[in-house]
């Protein structure tokens, strides 16, 4: 074995992606800071019980486990902040209005999650705990398009649905659990045949619904088909009106896909996804997530999103930022300052430690500190 | 990638889906089974086909290196459909996948006695799930081709293989014992694609679907 090799998916991250990632960091929480959201630092690692509830249920296969030894309990590294940071909202802070909380760190994946290849991805993401109207939903969309015009990602498509739609047509149409499960795998496959197939025994109404549903994506002209093709319930009707507020708040940008079902088990109403087209996958995903805060012993209604920021880094376009400026080593009270100045002003400067004369050109420097005159200046190298 | 990349695999698959990409406009410009081209233009210029490995066309599309695919139930059962959208049963190269023993092997008997079987296969998540919902424990044991072999030199009990006309059964002298579920080409999409290139591709697939509608 190679002592230097490390485990699979799992990475070092080299300067110009680390200056990437730190540089889309720095723009996104500046942007979450600008909008109120409060930063916070949950733990890398907590007990299982308290990181697996809400959002983390889907959680368990995917998280790396350890015992504590103080305690004999079993504790997880964190595969997902959403959790502990409604666990923040719910008994830290106890505050009786909104919140806003965002939060950036390292979670980890027994196994790589989607097309990201890794298994340490870095979560970032903003929520709002409290709120149970549409315009919190509207507000957080609208923090994520501010999020990613802020890192410059192009071509950015917003792309919600609302999960009460499909649960409203299976709890009238008493779908039963097991059957619930397996359309809801069709739905998010767009399986049609599928879904023709599974809605057999159905009754008349229902089986309709569902076969709509695949096809019930597009533009906002969606929201008023399916207020045709569906049945009059009166959630199917309240969603449908949560629909048009955000097409209302977003233009026409803005799609729809009333079977795009993901974190069915958690959501509870408007869901979310951004697509850019230089990712094969959806690039953030949000929503809302209402029952989320119970397990933790206060109910709050919440919303929010996350997204990868080393994904983000990647398709965010790199800046070209000027070489460096190369200053010899001296013990002269006038470089010092001169070198000082430039640094001020943002300029890298390296001082040439001697002896290393022939491998400068690793420093990656276009500019020298020279002495003209008894004065020092900057000049290409 | 501005324009549309459809992928095929070359075999039964690709005979059979050709009548359907010329009826939905994007037939290829030259005949991909003759031409050792793995890109293939079509009648559309903003519509190009790519040749890959059968069970390599989930991956494409998974990865959006291609934005459409079209790829058997059985290759989609094995590749779990993580990114995918399927939302077209083509109805071509129809077959079923099955479970096959020696005609003179007692099947019902050693599934029922628990007895450990050594399955086979070529499709180890299709043959792993069905026996695990029927309670029975099994070997499996993963080959890439010529599975009516194993169960003839010793190498197992049963097999799980795609059957459509059942002829190389006989001519081995096995015979189907269960159906693990029927199989047809799959339409498939990359799902980022469907909603940023929606305006492209939505009109492609209903064409597709007029297709398949027209042919049946």
């Amino acid at each position: 074995m190679r002592k230097w090799l490390l485990p699979e998916f799992v990475e070092d991250v080299l300067p110009e992606e680390a200056l990437a990632i730190e540089s889309a960091r720095a723009r996104l929480l500046e942007v979450f800071r600008v909008h109120g959201y409060e930063l916070v630092a949950p733990p890398m690692l907590e007990y299982i019980d308290s990181l697996l509830t809400g959002t983390g249920r889907d959680l368990d296969l995917r998280t790396f486990k350890l015992i504590d030894q103080l305690s004999g309990r079993t504790m997880g590294l964190r595969a997902d902040m959403t959790p502990q940071v409604a666990r923040i909202d719910a008994h830290l802070l106890n505050r009786a209005g909104v919140a806003r909380l965002c939060y950036c760190g390292t979670v980890l994946h027994t196994r790589p999650r989607g097309l990201t290849a890794t298994r340490e991805p870095v979560q970032i993401g903003a929520e709002i705990y409290g709120h149970a109207g549409i315009e919190s939903d509207i507000e957080i969309q609208q923090l994520l398009r501010a999020a990613l015009a802020a890192c410059r990602v192009a071509n950015v498509r917003l792309d919600v649905g609302h999960v009460a739609v499909f649960r409203a047509i299976a709890r009238r149409g008493a779908v039963p659990g097991e059957l619930e499960t397996e359309l809801l795998e069709a739905l998010l496959a767009k399986d049609r045949p599928g879904i023709a197939a599974l809605s057999d025994a159905l009754d008349g109404a229902t089986r309709q619904a569902l076969r709509a549903l695949p096809d019930l994506y597009g533009g906002p002209e969606v929201i008023d088909a399916a207020a045709r093709e569906l049945p009059a319930y009166p959630e199917i009707g309240a969603a449908l009106a949560d629909l048009r507020a955000l097409v209302r708040a977003n233009g026409l940008e803005l799609s729809v896909d009333l079977a795009d079902l993901r974190g069915y088990h958690y959501h509870s109403g408007v869901v979310f996804a951004a697509y850019s087209e230089r990712l094969p996958s959806a690039i953030a995903l949000g929503g809302r997530y209402d029952e989320v805060g119970k397990a933790f012993g206060r109910a709050r209604p919440a919303t929010g999103f996350s997204m990868d920021l080393r994904e983000i880094a990647r398709v965010a376009p790199r800046q070209a930022r000027p070489g460096a400026v190369l200053a010899p080593h001296a013990d002269d009270a006038a470089l010092r300052a001169a070198v000082s100045a430039l640094r001020d002003r943002g300029e890298v400067v390296i001082v040439d430690l001697p002896g290393h004369e022939a491998a400068r050109a690793e420093l990656g420097c276009d500019r020298q500190l020279v002495q003209r005159a008894g004065k020092w200046e900057v000049e290409a190298l | 990638m501005s324009g549309i990349t459809i992928a095929l695999s070359k075999g039964r698959i690709l005979d059979e889906t050709l009548p359907l990409l010329a009826a939905a406009g994007v037939g290829p410009s030259e005949a991909p089974e003759d031409s050792r081209q793995l890109i293939v233009p079509t009648a559309r210029p903003d519509v190009r086909l790519v040749i890959v490995r059968a069970s390599d066309t989930p991956t494409y599309v998974q990865y959006g290196a291609a934005d459409l695919g079209i790829a058997g139930k059985d290759v989609l059962y094995e590749h779990g459909g993580a990114g995918l959208y399927q939302p077209l049963d083509l109805r071509i190269a129809v077959c079923r996948m099955m479970v096959a023993a020696p005609e003179g092997f007692d099947y019902a008997h050693a599934v029922h006695q628990g007895a450990r079987l050594r399955v086979a296969t070529k499709y180890l998540r299709a043959a792993r799930e069905h026996f695990a919902a029927k309670g029975v424990h099994v070997d499996l044991i993963k080959l890439y081709g010529s599975m009516e072999l194993a169960p003839l030199a010793g190498l197992a009990d049963a097999i799980v293989d795609l059957v459509s006309t059942g002829n190389t059964l006989r001519a081995n002298r096995l015979r189907v014992v269960e159906e693990i579920m029927p199989v047809s080409g799959r339409l498939i999409v990359n799902q980022a694609a469907l909603k940023t290139k929606r305006a492209a591709l939505h009109p492609l697939i209903e064409r597709f679907e007029a297709a398949v509608a027209a042919h049946a």
